[in-house]
């Protein structure tokens, strides 16, 4: 199986699915070209997220990406988890498949949007977030061939494993085939030129 | 647990035919048919027989056979070798868009060397319109390909006009007829190509055997260069065990073939029939007739494919999808894509293509337990509840 067993387990049994009316905060990340898209909406009480549901469209990756951080960030304080980062919901998982792990950044990503949309709405907490929290946004590096798998050294233009043509997504800066659509990392669309 | 495979575009299991002769003959010795002696003779015997059955199979001359490692290699050989080969000088090469590919990018290498590929569109069917084929030709086209099976989709493409097109102007006609030959009948004489590839594990016979049909008389440049093998059209020592297994699945065809289509003709249009009536918001993909009699294939709408593939997989049920998040390289087939089908139902896709141990019983069983499957993904599926709410 190319999943974890921690992966299969989040995926048939996915917790926190489904919606909450009137949320305190909804985040919306991703489009269909790529495959996933997420929904976060969060409830809010005394700057802790009392609860968290999720909508996901998307692969198993995606369904138990959406259920490890609506998990990991029940409770916690908003900074807190604005600090969840992609890389921790990939550990807490065990690990993804590496074409995989733009998943995990789209969760994080969710996430994220919810409670800054929770912020926007409550304008006086964001100006004082924004003082005592630096961006935490990193996207998982990725060291090897989105396609294949095969090593790769730096921003190398060409796969040695799989003889492909690779060029900067210029959304993420990672590797991505020459003449893709979308970027195998973010899931970044690109206009064919 | 019972395990239903209904993947078979991906690779059929071996027949216990193929698989005897196999066997007998490695634990016999292996030797090489191109050694004079006579234990290189009797391998040489069984290349030779099983070029004969497969001959008999696709109705050419054993000599137009020429043995491969794969159904992309016998694609690459064919649209390289023939366009290399200039025969009229052209330097234009036209296949359809919804290509294997083996053969999209076999193009797209040419394009790198100079020549012009022209794709042709298909239908929101999958069928591509021989009357395209005849006005996209130019006085430099040299090669047109044009598959007569389709994989992802089941679609069967109007070979036999597109071929007559294409002989009355001289151009070089190639078939990729992987998904094709062993399950419905295939007379290269009557399609009129000039050559056409096929793979043994499409029809019970092993990974790693394949072959192209070459007309007589059209010149090809080969891939391989080396010895003599195959008459010097691909070199390098034969792989003598998946030969014989491939001539032997081609016999078994034969006998096979008409009973086996008919059966799981009927299956498969139950399975097209009645998978709408237990589910809403399914979409056959390619044409509802003219399709290859094991295949049906489905986008199912508001869900995506990877999660169904892994829920029907822990039920027992192997199937193939095309959408982007079954992909490595995450992009949805295009064969989806150049049929009109938009980016969020291809990723919908499911590929329920049979192999010849399928019952009734199965089919019942695949009815049963994937609709509980989709509507649990639907439950979690924000484009389902967009859907709910507009439709409110």
């Amino acid at each position: 199986m190319m999943y974890t067993e921690k992966v299969m387990e989040h995926f048939q049994n996915p917790r926190n699915v489904g919606q909450i009316k009137d949320p305190d905060g909804m985040g919306k990340v991703g489009n269909p070209v790529c495959g996933d898209l997420m929904t976060f909406y969060i409830k809010v009480k005394e700057d802790r997220i009392a609860d968290v549901k999720f909508q996901t469209f998307g692969c198993g990756a995606a369904i138990a990406v959406s259920s490890m951080v609506s998990e990991m960030a029940k409770g916690k304080t908003l900074s807190e988890a604005m600090k969840i980062t992609n890389a921790d919901v990939a550990e807490e998982l065990g690990g993804l498949p590496k074409n995989k792990l733009h998943c995990s950044n789209l969760g994080a990503d969710a996430l994220h949007a919810a409670i800054e949309d929770y912020r926007e709405k409550n304008r006086d907490l964001k100006l004082e977030a924004e003082k005592s929290e630096p961006q935490t946004h990193e996207e998982a590096v990725v060291d090897s061939c989105p396609y294949c798998d095969g090593p790769r050294e730096g921003m190398e233009k060409f796969c040695k494993s799989c003889q492909l043509e690779l060029t900067e997504c210029p959304e993420c800066r990672q590797a991505m085939e020459k003449d893709a659509e979308i970027c195998p990392h973010c899931g970044a669309t690109r206009v064919r030129t | 647990m019972k395990r239903i495979y209904l993947d078979h575009i991906a690779g059929t299991p071996l027949h216990p035919r193929a698989g005897a002769v196999m066997s007998s003959y490695l634990e016999s010795g292996a030797a090489n048919p191109q050694s004079l002696h006579a234990d290189g003779q009797r391998a040489r015997q069984i290349v030779d027989d099983a070029r004969v059955k497969l001959a008999q199979l696709i109705h050419s001359r054993p000599e137009e056979i020429i043995f491969t490692s794969s159904g992309s290699e016998a694609n690459n050989l064919a649209l390289k070798g023939l366009a290399l080969a200039r025969h009229n000088g052209g330097d234009h090469i036209i296949l359809s868009s919804i290509e294997h590919l083996s053969l999209i990018q076999a193009a797209r290498s040419l394009e790198k060397t100079g020549f012009e590929a022209t794709r042709v569109a298909v239908d929101s069917q999958g069928v591509v319109d021989p009357d395209d084929i005849e006005r996209a030709l130019t006085p430099r086209t040299s090669v047109v390909s044009v598959m007569l099976a389709n994989s992802i989709v089941g679609t069967v493409e109007p070979i036999r006009e597109i071929a007559r097109i294409c002989r009355s102007r001289g151009i070089r006609f190639h078939t990729d007829a992987v998904a094709a030959v062993g399950n419905i009948p295939v007379d290269v004489g009557a399609l009129g190509v000039d050559s056409l590839s096929l793979a043994a594990d499409q029809f019970y016979g092993p990974q790693g055997s394949a072959a192209l049909f070459l007309r007589k008389g059209v010149k090809l440049v080969p891939l391989l260069d080396g010895g003599v093998q195959e008459s010097g059209r691909r070199a390098g020592t034969e792989n003598v065990p998946g030969i014989a297994g491939l001539g032997e699945a081609a016999s078994v065809a034969m006998e096979d073939m008409e009973e086996r289509g008919k059966r799981m003709r009927a299956l498969r249009n139950r399975l097209i029939q009645e998978l709408p009536q237990r589910l809403e918001h399914v979409v056959l993909t390619g044409h509802p007739e003219s399709r290859l009699p094991h295949h049906a294939s489905f986008c199912i709408r508001f869900v995506e494919g990877e999660g169904m593939l892994l829920h029907l997989d822990m039920q027992g049920i192997a199937v193939a999808s095309g959408s982007a998040c079954a992909s490595k390289s995450l992009q949805a087939s295009h064969v989806l894509l150049e049929m009109g089908i938009d980016h969020a139902l291809a990723q919908g896709s499911l590929v329920f293509s049979m192999v010849d141990d399928i019952t009734s019983g199965d089919i019942d069983y695949l009815l049963d337990v994937f609709p509980p499957i989709v509507e649990k993904l639907r439950k979690m599926s924000p484009l389902y509840f967009e859907y709910l709410e507009n439709s409110r």
